[in-house]
């Protein structure tokens, strides 16, 4: 018996169910499992609760009403500040938020990946954030200093979707971005990790030795592994590929009206992904785009 | 080169610059072009101890303009995410940043404008304001200094904590805030009156007291003699020129108005 754990993007999404905890990987426009969200989009699902450090990824989820409650510290594309679909679904209180900082999201992230039920912080003092429910809650220093202290609730997940640029049908994987960003406390805050990867190789290639500051997970925490080249765009994948700038812009073009959404939508989410690559300039076109600048 | 030679974008440069002058060394974060060209300035003449990014996730040698690419940078270190906020926790980071509104009590704002749970405009996400305010020195910038910016009473949602002890929690030790300059196209300001007042501590060229507390929706203290923010000097525009190749500088400011008032 050898273990294999690859799977299709569609068989991923079978094992999710409605009303699910999802994490999200990656930042804003950068190495986000954007072929696995379009596939979401695609799917019945419904009711989810979506956490991460958000981007295209969040606002394609909210344009196709998936999100029943949004954790989050920010919506943006860096280079186009703006999230629009973010932007219209907060503006008409499509879902329900918890906001916080993007060091309380580490946290309760962290909380979680340690089977804690909270860890305590600083963060959030003196603002607005606190005045969320679920942030509501303090904790005072059993030691002589007695400081009282936020409690952030530990944010458990029921699953994370990563995408990494390696795995072996085992589920060990490779993330060679220059920033692994909060990947791993994803993984670690999760029952199960569904991981696409751009390219499925065979263990020896991905030379281990060399690379295991790339391996960010155990590969016991990885559930299952699609292979999904170019799985991350118009997100970047770096080195492999870069974020593509002008294909977010045709996507925020894509917001302006409900007709235009219909017809981003039709070009760019109800398509396979080989039709997808199609549309956005081919393969060839997408490994060409320079580094942005940031 | 004459003094009427600058621009406010170059002005504004120059005053950020003096934010981390006595910092020693830490992280400077300038968010937006004219911070990080400010951030850069710095770094360049005045504290060369400063650890700058390509606001990606590189420290480089020198610092990087906005548009300029780390792949043609000397790369010093790693700034990933993680060790951002673990090097914050720590108070080694000074960042200048870019609300929409801020207070009386240097509260800010980058989450909504209107209510929180229906916004007439949601923005960005607190982000990292709330855990940045309680951990390291901040100084702000606005491009536009007027009462949309600086708000009366309390920001629509208060991203980042300020000198406001009503919203601190029980007994403990006050929280670290450590509020710094606000850099705007009017005046330079502080938090040095009384509780933490806003206080003027420099009028740009041609600019009166009074045109800076109408354009503020709160109480600004009047020092009683307060100087004209210095001219950038020729060095430091000619660090300017150098760092800015493409000068984005230009085009931050709408029609790149001159930064004395008198040459327009």
């Amino acid at each position: 018996m050898t273990l294999n754990k690859t799977m299709t993007i569609d068989d991923i999404v079978d094992q999710l169910s409605d009303g699910m905890t999802i994490g999200i990987g990656g930042w804003a426009t950068r190495r986000k499992p954007m072929a696995l969200v379009r596939a979401i989009a695609r799917s019945s699902l419904k009711d989810l609760t979506v956490v991460a450090y958000g981007g295209p990824d969040v606002g394609l989820l909210a344009a196709t009403g998936k999100i029943r409650k949004l954790i989050f510290s920010f919506v943006s594309m860096d280079q186009i500040p703006l999230e629009p679909h973010f932007r219209a679904a907060r503006q008409s209180a499509a879902f329900e938020i918890l906001e916080l900082d993007e060091g309380l999201l580490h946290w309760g992230l962290r909380a979680a990946a340690m089977r804690l039920p909270f860890l305590p912080t600083r963060i959030g003092i003196g603002t607005d954030l606190l005045k969320q429910a679920e942030l509501s809650k303090t904790v005072t220093s059993p030691f002589a200093d007695g400081e009282t202290l936020v409690a952030m609730p530990a944010l458990r997940l029921d699953v994370a979707l990563l995408h990494v640029h390696r795995s072996d049908v085992r589920g060990n994987v490779l993330t060679l971005s220059p920033d692994p960003f909060f990947d791993e406390l994803f993984s670690r805050a999760a029952e199960k990790t569904f991981v696409t990867a751009e390219k499925i190789v065979p263990t020896a290639d991905l030379q281990m030795r060399a690379n295991s500051r790339f391996n960010l997970v155990e590969r016991p925490l990885i559930t299952g592994v699609a292979e999904a080249p170019f799985g991350a765009h118009p997100t970047s994948a770096a080195p492999d590929y870069q974020l593509d700038l002008g294909h977010l812009k045709t996507y925020v073009e894509g917001a302006a009206s409900p007709e235009a959404w219909a017809d981003y939508r039709a070009k760019f989410v109800d398509v396979t992904d080989d039709a997808y690559l199609a549309a956005v300039g081919g393969a060839e076109a997408v490994k060409s785009i320079p580094q942005p600048a940031y | 080169m004459t003094d009427s030679s600058y621009s406010m974008a170059e002005l504004m440069i120059a005053a950020a610059a003096q934010a981390w002058r006595n910092d020693g060394e830490l992280a400077a974060t300038g968010i937006g072009p004219l911070p990080r060209l400010g951030a850069g300035l710095c770094k360049l003449l005045y504290n060369p101890a400063l650890a700058t990014t390509d606001g990606e996730c590189w420290f480089t040698s020198e610092p990087l303009p906005p548009g300029g690419k780390s792949s043609d940078a000397e790369i010093e270190g790693w700034a990933n995410y993680d060790r951002i906020f673990s090097g914050l926790w720590t108070g080694k980071r000074h960042a200048m940043v870019a609300p929409v509104q801020i207070d009386r009590f240097g509260q800010t704002n980058i989450s909504v404008i209107g209510d929180h749970a229906r916004p007439k405009a949601a923005m960005l996400g607190a982000r990292g304001f709330p855990g940045n305010s309680v951990h390291h020195p901040n100084s702000f910038f606005f491009p536009t200094h007027n009462t949309r910016a600086f708000v009366p009473g309390e920001v629509d949602y208060v991203c980042s904590a300020g000198y406001n002890p009503d919203r601190y929690l029980g007994d403990g030790p006050l929280p670290a805030i450590d509020l710094r300059i606000i850099v705007t196209n009017l005046a330079v300001m502080d938090f040095g009156g009384p509780n933490h007042a806003v206080r003027v501590v420099s009028l740009h060229p041609g600019v009166t007291f009074d045109e800076v507390q109408d354009n503020t929706g709160f109480p600004v203290l009047r020092p009683e003699t307060i100087p004209t923010t210095p001219a950038p000097t020729a060095e430091e525009l000619a660090t300017i020129d150098k760092l800015d190749v493409k000068g984005v500088r230009h085009k931050v400011l709408k029609d790149n108005p001159p930064g004395d008032r008198k040459a327009a």
